[in-house]
């Protein structure tokens, strides 16, 4: 009886390590693909990452039915991330090692991207961020393996400076999400328009915890300081509160509202007939662009989903169309090509061309700048114009003192 | 002036919303003592249900009458989950249920966005309160006004209800003296559901009533249930009028505090709480803790330490896992490494949860403290690996050595609350001074030297560390001190009586026990190659709890499997499938009724069982269950 207790005990010991393994038999590769690894937070930002998942199976589709990349097929390993670092990290090294794919891609937050890329620099592995939007990506942290598809912080707050420096306004408050993008949205916003506007002051800022805003008094301390203009940075459900509270207290009213991501259907389409007017936004209003690739992007998406596409599902489309690209200049899988080919290639999306630097690895895709309005109950984007993201970086002098050399 | 009063209604209208809330979580623990870590999900789904009724009901009528059936409905639901799970763990050890409901919410979480789909849902206006009402100038909400006047109304109608009843009296008897109820012949199990459902009626009604000013989204639960917690425990447990000032107190401080300080929210509530405990161990309205009468189910059958044979199966498994590297892939040993570092993190906890008998709601303080010392060392001070790994722990060290001097004072929940807001000002700390710590894009390239780098390298160097720790927390249990320290846990009084100095024991514990999961930490660090906020946050702390109560906190060293299996399956499942969290709670919730005592526990009382006749103790043990009815 104990000895066979015991010798249960102890193979139970080993049994978890070993049951992990059973796994990792399955490495044989077929010859004809091209794995790419992709990693977001799936169960944590659903709202954002489904349709997100929709464009790049869309992609997908698109690249296989063309005949594939370099004559073999292209094949997404996806996981999930859970909205943290340490299991991002987890993934990645799951895909690196047991997928063995040929590049990395996709990530949401910032930190998971920083992690990811850093990752990516320690393995020396082709990493693809798709979404995070920090500058520390290409700049301060950035590294010879990655690369980022999405306009970045800065990128988006020097487009909402141009639009912010015409208004009349002299006084200006702030209302951020107290992490990272936040602060570093704002930081950038305050410079770039101080620079415009020496005339301006700032008189208030608020930084409600992500996630966690009790929007009424925010609402009633940014009032108080009698602000002409409020800068938004909240996004999601903490959006959802601030509107309402503003709206109900008329707190949005007589004041120009410059709202980072507002204009994104992910964050504007919950606000319905809450959706306030006349915010100058970034975001991608998908119903009123002219332009070709766009419509047929469009028409792609909605005759497989019968559904319209969020930014999310550009971002996810288009970070796989830049893979295929990047993989068919290099002609290889070699990750040393890959940089190569990805350095400074064109290639066409659904905002029109776009190009991956050389100096930064930032791509050049921009956003849409317009105003919010109401239509019909829905919150709507007009007068929006495309704005390109290779106007709205710093001289290549500036970028080369922010990154770090190799 | 006219904006100070308006601020301080808006700060009494959070305050009634998160007081309907609290309140039903503080009867729920104070007549069953379930830490109820499932009351965020009642509250969520009270918010999802009533959206889909308000949206279909038509007119005034159509709307308050949604809000009230989602909470009847969801209350429904908990008095359901009370009946087939809960009541089969009020004999496990304390904390257990914990387990249950975290398996619950993790379901919960997965279910709604397959239920109501991944957007984030706008409900309706309250019909009559859609406008703002002008005063001293400024436009108050006429919704807010509503909350206002609703909170202090439930708080009536609670108080009615506990003096004014038959069943109030009963359930006030049991937030006393449970046992005593039960002798004096109450029916235990109607009065424990029906506490339970009152509780989840009013977090259900809680959520419902945020439709009009909030969004529905699957991460309401998370966002409300540690907040709750602290307004109970500020308020002084099973105090409803308690909670009822918590409230107002947080809400207001952080209406005006917002004023001065616009970063204060993320800690402020953890703040007042540690404040106040301090000052006031049992909150504001609570009043000590009557000392457990139930003999500890660990006196009837020792610890003992390990028998020859059970030695050598120990040494057959260890040396089983250091021969993985001659089979496993790269990505396995990371894995295996991973496991073996949350070996290390739950021994730790383990050692003070089962062996000290203090449960800690915040060990990941000590966790992140070591990795985050192992980032300065390597990243600012540059020195070699080595080191690095020697002195980051050292952080986890000062960190348990100061925190653990003022938790120590507490007891029970207390202190369990007491580390969690500790471990938050840590984590506050770790996220907002950017400079040094880098915020929440944490610190990078923290990288393992050529000697540890590679998996397999990297593997044995983790299972060394885990192998050496979790054994001489061993050898330190069946020290003098560990006996010493298992006096104070079993009965306090009577250790102090024979001159055990229990506060130094028990303080040197979390010690020993922070500085153990500063080693974790400074691993975890070169694992990953980075550290974040994350590593100290709630989320690692309440894993670890999941993994000791998992492996059964009766036991020596149940939290080293209940570390492999919480550990392998979770990363296993996120791998696999996008609805781990589903499973995952799942599985846990299934765990919970199959083990009891946890996995370990229910092993040692099936060997105690078949062994009965030829010992006494044994045979003593194996008639428990039944006793413990």
């Amino acid at each position: 009886m104990k000895r066979r207790d015991l010798l249960i005990g102890a193979s139970l010991f080993g049994a978890t390590f070993a049951a992990a393994l059973a796994g990792s038999a399955t490495g044989a590769l077929a010859q004809a693909e091209i794995k790419i690894g992709e990693i977001n937070s799936y169960s944590a930002l659903p709202a954002f990452t489904e349709p997100y998942r929709k464009g790049w199976q869309l992609a997908v589709e698109e690249i296989n039915a063309a005949g594939g990349v370099n004559g073999k097929k292209i094949v997404v390993i996806s996981k999930d991330d859970g909205g943290k670092p340490a299991d991002a990290l987890t993934a990645a090294n799951e895909l690196v090692e047991k997928e063995k794919v040929a590049m990395l891609a996709g990530t949401f937050l910032s930190n998971i991207g920083l992690a990811v890329s850093d990752f990516a620099n320690q393995k020396k592995v082709f990493f693809l961020a798709a979404e995070p939007l920090t500058d520390a990506i290409t700049w301060s942290k950035g590294n010879r393996y990655t690369f980022r598809l999405r306009p970045s912080n800065y990128m988006q707050a020097a487009m909402l400076v141009d639009e912010a420096a015409k208004l009349p306004a002299k006084r200006w408050a702030t209302i951020a999400p107290n992490y990272e993008y936040g602060q570093s949205a704002v930081g950038v916003f305050k410079k770039l328009l101080s620079a415009k506007r020496p005339d301006i002051e700032w008189v208030d800022e608020q930084w409600p915890p992500l996630g966690k805003i009790d929007a009424g008094p925010v609402v009633q301390a940014t009032a108080a300081a009698k602000p002409d203009a409020i800068l938004n940075v909240m996004f999601g459900a903490d959006l959802v509160k601030l509107v309402r509270e503003g709206n109900t207290r008329g707190t949005f009213k007589d004041r120009s509202v410059v709202s980072f991501l507002t204009g994104e259907p992910e964050y504007l389409d919950p606000l319905k007939d809450e959706t306030p007017e006349g915010w100058i936004v970034t975001g991608y209003p998908w119903n009123d662009i002219q332009i070709p690739e766009h419509d047929k992007f469009l028409k792609a998406y909605q005759a497989k989903y019968n559904d319209y596409p969020r930014l999310g599902s550009i971002v996810g489309y288009q970070t796989i169309k830049a893979a295929a690209a990047i993989l068919a200049k290099a002609g290889s899988e070699d990750t040393d090509k890959m940089i190569a080919a990805a350095e400074g290639i064109t290639m066409p999306s659904p905002f029109g061309e776009i190009t991956f630097r050389k100096i930064d690895h930032q791509s050049t895709l921009g956003a849409f700048v317009g105003k919010t309005a109401q239509k019909d109950g829905k919150g709507v984007m007009t007068g929006s114009a495309y704005r390109n993201g290779k106007d709205y970086l710093p001289s290549d002098a500036e970028v080369s003192t922010l990154r770090p050399k190799e | 002036m006219g904006f100070y009063i308006v601020q301080f209604l808006t700060g009494l209208a959070s305050a009634s919303a998160l007081f309907l809330v609290a309140s039903g979580l503080s009867i729920i623990f104070g007549v069953t003592r379930i830490v109820n870590f499932a009351h965020g999900a009642f509250y969520m789904l009270g918010a999802y249900v009533a959206f889909t009724l308000t949206e279909r009901l038509s007119g005034a009528f159509g709307f308050w009458g949604g809000i009230v059936l989602a909470a009847l409905a969801v209350a429904i639901i908990g008095v359901l989950v009370e009946m087939l799970l809960l009541r089969r763990i009020y004999s496990s050890p304390e904390l257990f249920q914990l387990l249950a409901t975290f398996g619950l919410t993790l379901m919960v979480e997965d279910l709604v966005v397959l239920i109501w789909g991944p957007d984030d849902l706008l409900g309706r206006r309250a019909p009559g309160f859609r406008g703002a009402v002008e005063m001293f100038g400024q436009n108050v909400p006429s919704y807010d006004l509503f909350m206002i006047v609703l909170g202090p109304v439930v708080l009536g109608i609670l108080w009615l209800l506990f003096h004014r009843t038959r069943w109030g009296i009963l359930v006030r008897a049991a937030t006393q003296d449970r046992d005593m109820v039960a002798a004096l012949g109450v029916n235990q199990k109607w009065l424990f559901t029906s506490v339970f459902g009152a509780g989840v009626f009013l977090a259900a009604l809680g959520g419902a009533l945020q439709i009009p000013r909030d969004a529905v989204h699957h991460a309401l639960d998370l966002r409300i249930i540690v907040e709750v917690f602290v307004v109970v425990v500020i308020g002084g447990l099973g105090s409803i009028t308690g909670a009822f000032v918590a409230a107002v107190l947080v809400a207001e401080l952080n209406a005006f505090g917002i004023l001065v300080f616009p970063k204060i929210s993320i800690i402020l509530v953890f703040l007042v709480m540690a404040v106040v405990l301090i000052v006031r161990p049992w909150g504001l309205f609570g009043k000590p803790e009557a000392a457990a009468r139930k003999t500890p189910g660990l006196s009837v059958r020792p610890w003992q330490p390990l028998s020859q044979n059970e030695r050598i199966a120990f040494a057959v498994g260890v040396v089983l896992a250091a021969l993985l590297p001659l089979i496993a892939g790269n990505y396995a040993l990371a894995v295996g490494a991973e496991i073996a570092i949350f070996v290390i993190f739950a021994a730790s906890l383990h050692f003070l949860m089962s062996v000290g008998g203090l449960a800690s709601f915040g060990h990941a303080a000590y966790f992140g403290l070591g990795a985050y010392g192992v980032a300065f060392l390597a990243k600012i001070a540059g020195l070699p690996m080595i080191v690095c790994l020697a002195l980051g722990p050292l952080l986890g060290l000062f960190g348990a050595a100061i925190f653990g001097f003022f938790a120590i004072q507490l007891s029970g929940v207390y202190f369990a609350m007491l580390t969690l807001a500790f471990a938050q000002i840590v984590w506050s700390i770790a996220f907002q001074w950017v400079p040094v710590t880098g915020g929440d894009n944490g610190i990078l390239s923290i990288w393992p030297e050529t000697w540890a780098a590679g998996p397999a390298r990297f593997y044995w160097l983790s299972l060394a560390v885990a192998v050496a720790v979790v054994g001489l927390l061993r050898v330190i249990v069946f020290s003098p001190f560990g006996y010493a320290l298992r006096g104070t846990r079993d009965s306090l009084l009577r250790s102090e009586s024979i001159g055990i100095d229990a506060k130094r024991i028990q303080w040197t514990a979390f010690v020993i026990a922070g500085t153990a999961a500063g080693i974790g930490g400074s691993l975890f660090a070169y694992l990953k190659g980075s550290v974040f906020p994350d590593n100290i946050g709630i989320g690692l702390s309440v894993d670890a709890l999941v993994m000791v109560l998992l492996g059964g906190v009766e036991t020596v060293s149940g939290a080293v499997v209940g570390a492999i299996v919480f550990k392998a399956l979770s990363i296993w499942l996120v791998s696999q499938t996008d609805w781990s969290k589903l499973i995952l709670g799942g599985v846990i919730v299934l765990i919970v009724v199959a083990f009891p005592k946890g996995i370990v526990g229910m092993i040692e009382t099936w060997r105690a069982r078949s062994d009965a006749p030829s010992s006494k103790s044994a045979a003593l043990a194996a008639s428990q269950p039944e006793g413990a009815e």
